[in-house]
């Protein structure tokens, strides 16, 4: 197969069809292929819950929920996910309807400036799934026997920085809801 | 981001045919390749996405190992039963590594190929031999804190920044790939991963589109499975130091990780702790796998930290051993 070695310049970039379903409602879209997850629900969807903090890889903030996993949207291509679903903090719960989380970081004082909670809530969201599923973290002792503790939160939420520290409230409302068993 | 041309592969040998042309690469998890695209350190002109290429799965192979698909996720590979009951030592790498984010994408082909975390290799203004070749290399008479003591070359002292190859070099995995002519290859981490010579923008003896298909483990060694990470903070960051270690009584299997352009292992050096008392094992093993080593002012800490690393990682393993 014959290619040019050279980068085709942006405006001959064929622009290609993208189908994402976004908090339950089917998105048509044609983008760049450029174009981040993040940048997609950002930019073209208006949903500006979630938030850009480094664009690298290592702050988290950008987390949402894809086909029920959290994933950094900053670090993948929307075009890599067609037909795929996503959830993002605005799909978690709505202000009269709030998510268990949502709850319990407001009444726990889990944020400052809230910048980075629109992630730890989808954060926390795929960490109590993965604790119920059984998947193993660096602190878990037995690799078969995974137990809710604090200590597995705070490792599991490692990936979720904080500049305003409200780290112990954050542990407080999520055990709070592990608790109550409504987390998911 | 500079422009590119985007495709997906349907089968293997396609997205190797795809994937020849200079200037192409694959896409898996993209947890690396765009962080470095969006610095333009990696500048491909098109993108072959692999990511739906039917190789997720986990597999017994005949001879009682298991082979994994280059597409399995860090987080699957690392809670798969059977990697957590026969080869933990590679559930308790892949946990060590990122965050629960990242390795929900990262693939098992990928993980392999991330590319180096040298702090000048990252700063697109300071010359570096394994981003611009013949530039020069910054880190020398930089800041080589974290970089390499052994395996390096006076053209490059970045060190490898994978925890999954640790534990997979301890286990004797081999890389199976598939190239665009159709032929296939098994390749030990040592023939995968070059050393950097005067070429150290070459990392691996990968060819033009040649396709990783997976990851084969050998049959399970018993004993002890443990990896211990040091790091500057307790979670979220790249090795210092890393340890991983196969413990069955006077035999051992060590190797690693943080120290070298590839995961280090020195099969002499596990002989040579069979051979030693029981109090001299740590040292002897250490003494053997770093001759020669020529760390920097800023990183000699390494091989001391890795001496009290091992004998740490030691004791555990008598510990468990006794429970
Ligand atoms: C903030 C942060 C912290 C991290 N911390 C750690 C850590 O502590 N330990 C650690 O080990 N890792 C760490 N990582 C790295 C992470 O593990 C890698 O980014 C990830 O494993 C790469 O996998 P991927 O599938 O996303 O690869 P991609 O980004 O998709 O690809 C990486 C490279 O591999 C090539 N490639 C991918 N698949 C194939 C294939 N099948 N055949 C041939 N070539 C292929 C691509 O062309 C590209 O060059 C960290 C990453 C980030 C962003
Ligand atoms: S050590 Fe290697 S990666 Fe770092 S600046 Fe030198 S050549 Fe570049
Ligand atoms: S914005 Fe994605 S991790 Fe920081
Ligand atoms: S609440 Fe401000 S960054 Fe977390």
């Amino acid at each position: 197969m014959t290619q040019s070695p050279q980068a085709p310049s942006g405006a001959d970039l064929p622009r290609l069809p993208v189908t994402l379903s976004v908090n339950g409602e089917t998105h048509e879209l044609t983008i760049d292929p450029r174009v981040t997850l993040l940048d997609t629900l950002r930019e073209h969807l208006h949903l500006t819950g979630t938030k850009k903090g480094c664009d690298h890889g290592q702050c988290g903030a950008c987390t949402v929920l894809l086909d029920g996993q959290r994933v950094l949207s900053c670090l993948t291509l929307a075009v890599m996910h067609d037909g795929q679903s996503v959830t993002t903090v605005e799909g978690l719960g709505t202000p009269d309807h709030l998510h268990p989380l949502q709850d319990a970081f407001v009444r726990h004082d889990g944020y400052q400036c809230g910048y980075c909670t629109p992630g730890q809530l989808c954060s926390s969201v795929g960490t109590l799934d993965e604790i119920a599923r059984g998947v193993p973290s660096h602190v878990t002792a037995d690799l078969d026997a995974v137990r809710f503790s604090a200590e597995e939160l705070r490792e599991r939420l490692s990936g979720n920085i904080c500049r305003c520290a409200a780290y112990p409230n954050i542990i407080a409302a999520v055990t709070e809801v592990h608790a109550a068993g409504d987390g998911a | 981001m500079r422009a590119f041309a985007y495709t997906r592969a349907d089968t293997p040998r396609a997205a190797a045919q795809a994937a020849e042309a200079t200037g192409t690469k694959f896409i898996a998890g993209g947890t690396n390749l765009l962080d470095l695209m969006k610095l333009d350190i990696e500048q491909p002109s098109r993108l072959v996405d692999v990511s739906r290429l039917n190789l997720r799965d986990v597999t017994d192979t005949p001879d009682g190992g298991l082979h994994v698909g280059a597409l399995v996720t860090n987080t699957d590979l690392a809670n798969h039963p059977r990697v957590k009951s026969d080869y933990a030592v590679l559930t308790r790498a892949i946990v060590a590594g990122a965050s629960g984010q990242i390795r929900n994408k990262a693939t098992t082909g990928g993980n392999l190929l991330q590319r180096a975390r040298c702090p000048y290799f990252y700063d697109t203004n300071l010359p570096c031999n394994k981003r611009d070749p013949g530039t020069g290399c910054a880190a020398l008479r930089g800041l080589s804190r974290t970089l390499a003591v052994i395996g390096t070359s006076d053209a490059c002292i970045a060190q490898h920044p994978s925890d999954m190859a640790v534990a997979l070099r301890v286990l004797d995995a081999t890389v199976n790939t598939l190239k665009p002519d159709g032929t296939a290859r098994t390749l030990t981490l040592d023939e995968f991963y070059r050393l950097p010579e005067d070429t150290p923008h070459l990392e691996t003896t990968l060819e033009p589109g040649e396709l990783i298909t997976g990851v084969t483990l050998p049959p399970p060694v018993g004993g002890t499975h443990l990896y211990r990470k040091v790091r500057d903070r307790a979670s979220y960051a790249f090795a210092l130091v890393s340890v991983a270690a196969i413990v069955d009584g006077d035999r051992v299997r060590v190797a690693f990780g943080g120290v070298a352009p590839r995961p280090w292992r020195v099969p002499d050096a596990e002989d040579a702790y069979a051979r030693a008392r029981a109090d001299g094992r740590a040292d002897a093993l250490i003494d053997r796998a770093f001759e020669g080593a020529r760390p920097t002012e800023e990183n000699a800490f390494k091989v001391p930290l890795l001496r009290r690393t091992l004998k740490a990682v030691l004791a555990q393993a008598g510990q468990e051993a006794q429970a």
